[in-house]
């Protein structure tokens, strides 16, 4: 069984494009081989930032024997139709031929080409042309030729380009093309030639250390070459030297490492021969908060940062080149540290500007400068929506339990930072330097946390805030955007949610639902609302009778909730159920009756009593559709002739005995679990009597009694919307 | 030559004699305001069309809004970038890229050299590449480009475009901290200059006129009248009467072209474009630069037959 090997040998790939390049390549191939007849015991593929490469092996030497039908026109269509067809096959005559076998075909006779043939054949009553075509054994080599042909054509790059004269597009120009198959009597090259670039059997290894090119004659062979010639091959070996290297460098020194899984991931594919080096900061840099020094190395220069454990502080940096020289990294080092000093300079030249702004005009100074930066020209000011935020926030405060004051003063200055100099230099650090700011600034530490906080959450895995204060900012920042691009109709659309609509949507539900708030958010988003002027609003506002008409920005948020329940086990016509019920704007109480519901259609007694609910619900719909009147009188017991009957009126006492006062409490699951016990009582009785009796007194006071069935079980949710 | 040079003008005469050894004509800086060397006739057009092209140069380039009256050791409101383009984009221009770092000293064996991901767009030029930035030792020494698409044509064939920061690059060579110390000269020379006694004064000038006291009614004004000028160019009918020939006028359009995007940075300098007017004055200059590109595909220099 032989083995290919594959390597794509190209300038600089993009590190975060060569996970998924090599993941793509090993796909495309594979599927590609096997469509074509070939089979294959394994495959694995691996990038460096220059080049991508497949290893497969145990491939078979040739495709199996391959047959296809291929369905023509009815034997009565045009001539020309059944010419074309007969053409399609690859039959290639001059007309007369095919008139001929047409005429043959009609006479039920079979042509053969090749290993094909064609015939006709009752198809639903009609006699159409069909083929069988047959395809002769190929050998992997033309097989693999063509499917690499095609997968460097349609390679799915995120970004390509073209270069030189070429039409070629790769993400950087390709070089050189490895394509070789091997098995115990040796190893020969695929002929292929994409675009001028002929495969064969050699490659480059370290672009400085080991630039001359050598050949290989299969997988082993070239990575065990490869890295003579100062290449790791594999991305996850790359990133194992780095940590352990700076990790073991790091502990030497007294200090850590601090974790950065995405950064050692990129470092990683920015090198082919990864040399640790640990580096110093200046001692003048130390003062900068521990974030700043951290994002200004990540972002900028991709350093690790090395942290004292005793102090908690960054004082040194780890960073990877891809060489190693004569003097042991140092002058890498040295031109690193200075690069950093640059940058630290300019950082700590914006903090100590900052902090000098602040001491002087505060907080809301800084800030002064956002009624001239536009939020979005049809919602006016940053400024503008910060007064709306900060009266929203004063009024959402109680419903969360912060103090109105400081929501209203925290919402005042939350934004003031993005004025900063050193937010402008570094976006990420929004809002925390806000917290750093506010601090200096000596306001309230929890106005000083809702500076930083209230941005959150910024997606399903980001933490939630449970400080009162940053709760009430939280969620006005994001009820006011909502609202606003709602009233300006620029909802989201399909895939397109230029403003993170939905994130800000799952932003306000977990919000509300992780800290139990309770607001209706159709009272917060009307008065949101009141303070959009009306000039910028072209979109839907709150319909004036919003209990009727259809609210889409509600709607939108119980989309979201559904997407966020699923997630945690609850199904989608379990909150529909829940949904239809009144208060349906207070997130908090409609979860409440899901999970109660949830719970207990867990139970058998919970599914059962869905279907003894619908059968009830069902025969008194028709009843009452039929009669054109409403069975709510109530049922009296002195009508019950049966046993299981009276039973039922005795199981509904006491149900709503223990129902009435557990809805007064919001006790949901006392409810539910009281309705699961009728259960028993609803089965026996069915079983027992025939509603629609002859006599009416009696017919009226069984769908009289059904109604009260009803009644209690639609009391927690519309049980008709469950599935099943 | 020593191994290491010992001035900024001996980094600049280092790389004019590589690359005019590797073929390339060296031209001169051209004479209009940019913020970029690609803003240079002998890129953005050049980039355009069927024919060879290979040339290198220093081009002086403005940005008005980094001026920091000469206090910052590595801001300027106007510096230096040297220039090379290559159309087709050679095989191995990598190769001949990293020559030029060992002319000017940079010895690649002791060296970190990286070329690490960087997409070049140019709104105002509705220009865009694939290529890296060039790291030397974690600091970025160049822009390495493979040109796409410019002033919206397709580039058939790419060119390869070098831009390399020739202060910051010198500054690194010869080991200094702020550029004003930067040795301009030989800093043995009868009279040693350093860059400091050339641009240090005109630095804080310009930081001023540029921040506070430029006419803004006047450059709007100029503005206008570069956009204007640029489209009656443009419009002006191809055959020329007096020669009795096809003269289509492309240079003279985009000259107008740069004025235009020159004076948007100055305009913005002052603080009177607002972030909602910044796009729409950006769409007004890449309109002209894409008039300018169609009228310069109609040119014999782009290749079209006469």
């Amino acid at each position: 069984m032989p083995d290919l090997l594959i390597e794509l040998f190209s300038e600089e790939i993009p590190a975060r494009m060569q996970a998924r390049a090599a993941d793509d390549l090993r796909k495309l191939v594979t599927d590609g081989l096997v469509e074509a007849g070939l089979t294959y015991a394994g495959a694995a593929a691996f990038a460096t930032p220059r080049r991508l490469t497949l290893a497969i092996d145990g491939l078979t030497a040739e495709s199996t024997i391959f047959r296809e039908e291929k369905k023509g026109p009815p034997i009565d269509a045009n001539p020309r139709a059944l010419k074309g067809y007969l053409q399609g096959l690859g039959m290639e005559a001059p007309d007369k031929w095919y008139d001929e076998q047409i005429e043959a075909l009609k006479a039920g006779e079979v042509i053969s080409f090749g290993d094909s043939f064609v015939t006709t054949q009752e198809l639903k009553g009609k006699r159409v042309l069909m083929a069988v075509l047959e395809y002769p054994p190929r050998k992997a080599a033309d097989i693999i030729a063509e499917v690499l042909d095609a997968t460097v054509r349609n390679f799915p790059w995120p970004k390509s380009m073209r270069w030189g004269t070429g039409a070629l597009k790769w993400v950087r120009p390709l070089q050189s093309i490895i394509c070789l198959l091997s098995d115990e009597a040796g190893a020969e090259v695929v002929p292929l030639t994409i675009d001028a670039i002929t495969a064969g059997r050699s490659t480059r290894g370290h672009r400085f250390l080991s630039p001359d090119a050598f050949t290989v004659n299969g997988f082993d062979d070239y990575e065990a070459k490869l890295k003579r010639a100062h290449v790791i091959l594999r991305a996850d070996e790359r990133a194992e030297v780095i940590w352990n290297d700076a990790t073991q460098q790091a502990f030497a020194s007294g200090l850590e490492l601090v974790e950065d899984r995405g950064l050692l991931a990129e470092v990683a594919g920015l090198v082919e021969w990864p040399v640790v080096l640990l580096g110093r900061i200046d001692d003048a840099f130390l003062g900068l908060p521990p974030e700043v020094l951290q994002t200004s190395m990540k972002e900028h220069q991709k350093f690790f940062s090395v942290r004292n454990p005793k102090t908690g502080r960054i004082e040194r940096f780890v960073t990877v080149a891809n060489m190693a020289t004569a003097d042991h990294g140092a002058t890498i080092l040295a031109g690193n540290q200075k690069v950093l000093a640059a940058r630290l300079s300019d950082a700590k030249f914006f903090w100590e500007n900052d902090l000098r702004t602040v001491k002087a005009d505060g907080l809301e100074g800084m800030g002064a400068g956002l009624a001239n930066v536009t939020f979005h020209n049809k919602l006016g000011s940053q400024a503008d929506r910060i007064a709306r935020i900060a009266a929203l926030a004063r009024e959402i405060a109680p419903h969360v339990g912060a103090d109105p004051d400081l929501a209203e003063q925290a919402a005042i200055v939350a934004k003031a930072d993005l004025q900063s100099e050193m937010v402008g230099e570094f976006p990420e650090l929004q809002g925390l330097m806000g917290r750093y700011y506010a601090t200096a600034a000596g306001l309230n530490p929890a106005v000083a946390a809702a500076c930083q906080d209230h941005y959150s959450p910024l997606g399903p895995s980001d933490a939630v805030p449970t400080a009162p204060v940053s709760v009430a900012v939280a969620l006005a920042d994001k009820i006011d955007t909502l609202t606003g691009f709602w009233a300006i109709d620029e909802k989201p659309t399909g895939s397109k949610d230029p403003f993170a609509l939905r994130r800000a949507a799952l932003g306000v539900i977990r919000l509300v639902l992780e800290n139990g708030a309770r607001i209706n958010l159709r009272d917060i988003r009307v008065s949101a609302e009141m303070r959009i002027p009306d000039e910028f609003k072209s979109g839907e506002t709150v319909p004036d009778d919003a209990g009727a008409n259809y609210d889409s920005l509600l709607a939108f948020f119980h989309d979201r909730l559904k997407v966020y329940l699923k997630d945690q086990g609850i199904r989608h016509d379990i909150i529909d159920a829940c949904i239809a019920m009144p208060n349906n704007d207070d997130l908090t109480l409609l979860v409440k009756r899901a999970r109660a519901l949830a719970d207990v259609l867990a139970t058998d007694d919970g599914e059962n009593l869905i279907q003894g609910f619908k059968r009830a619900n069902n025969i008194l719909t028709q009843a009452e559709a039929k009669d054109g009147v409403e069975y709510s009188y109530g049922a009296d017991l002195k009508f019950a002739e049966d046993g299981a009957e009276k039973a039922l009126f005795a199981a509904l006492d006491a149900a709503d005995a223990k129902i009435a006062p557990a809805m007064k409490d919001e006790d949901f699951s006392t409810a539910m679990t009281a309705m699961a016990a009728l259960r028993g009582p609803i089965d026996a009785f069915f079983t027992a009597v025939q509603v629609n009796d002859d006599r009416q007194v009696i017919r009226r006071n069984r769908l009289n009694l059904l109604s009260r069935i009803r009644k209690i079980c639609l009391s927690v949710a519309d049980l008709t919307k469950i599935e099943g | 030559m020593s191994d290491k040079p010992r001035s900024f003008q001996e980094i600049i005469l280092r790389l004019q004699s590589y690359w005019a050894a590797k073929g390339c004509a060296i031209l001169q800086p051209y004479d209009i305001e940019v913020g970029a060397g690609t803003f240079h006739p002998a890129t953005t057009l050049r980039a355009l069309g069927s024919k060879p092209w290979a040339a290198a140069y220093v081009q002086p380039s403005r940005r008005p809004t980094d001026g920091r009256y000469g206090e910052n050791p590595n801001r300027l409101q106007h510096y230096y970038q040297y220039q090379v383009l290559i159309k087709p984009s050679p095989p191995d221009l990598q190769e001949l890229y990293l020559g030029s770092l060992a002319a000017i000293g940079i010895d690649a064996h002791l060296h970190d050299i990286r070329f690490v991901e960087d997409d070049w767009e140019s709104p105002t030029l509705g220009a865009w590449g694939l290529g890296w930035e060039v790291w030397c030792d974690g600091m970025e020494v160049s822009q390495f480009t493979y040109f796409q698409q410019v002033g919206g044509h397709d580039c058939r064939p790419v060119s390869g475009e070098l831009t390399y920061g020739l202060e910051r690059l010198a500054m690194y060579v010869l080991g200094v901290d702020h550029v004003m110390d930067m040795p301009f000269n030989d800093p043995d020379a009868p009279i040693a200059l350093r860059y400091g006694d050339i641009f240090c004064q005109t630095e804080q000038e310009y930081a001023r006129w540029n921040f506070d006291v430029a006419d803004t009614d006047m450059l709007l004004q100029h503005f206008k009248d570069a956009e204007a000028e640029c489209h009656r160019i443009l419009s002006t009918p191809a055959h020329d009467p007096k020669k009795d020939m096809a003269i289509i006028m492309a240079h003279p359009a985009y000259d107008q072209c740069i004025k235009a995007s020159h004076l948007f940075n100055l305009l913005d300098a002052r603080g009177v474009i607002s972030v909602t007017e910044r796009q729409a004055y950006i769409g007004r200059v890449r309109a002209l630069a894409k008039a300018c590109a169609d009228a310069f595909m109609q040119t014999e220099a782009a290749g079209a037959s006469a």
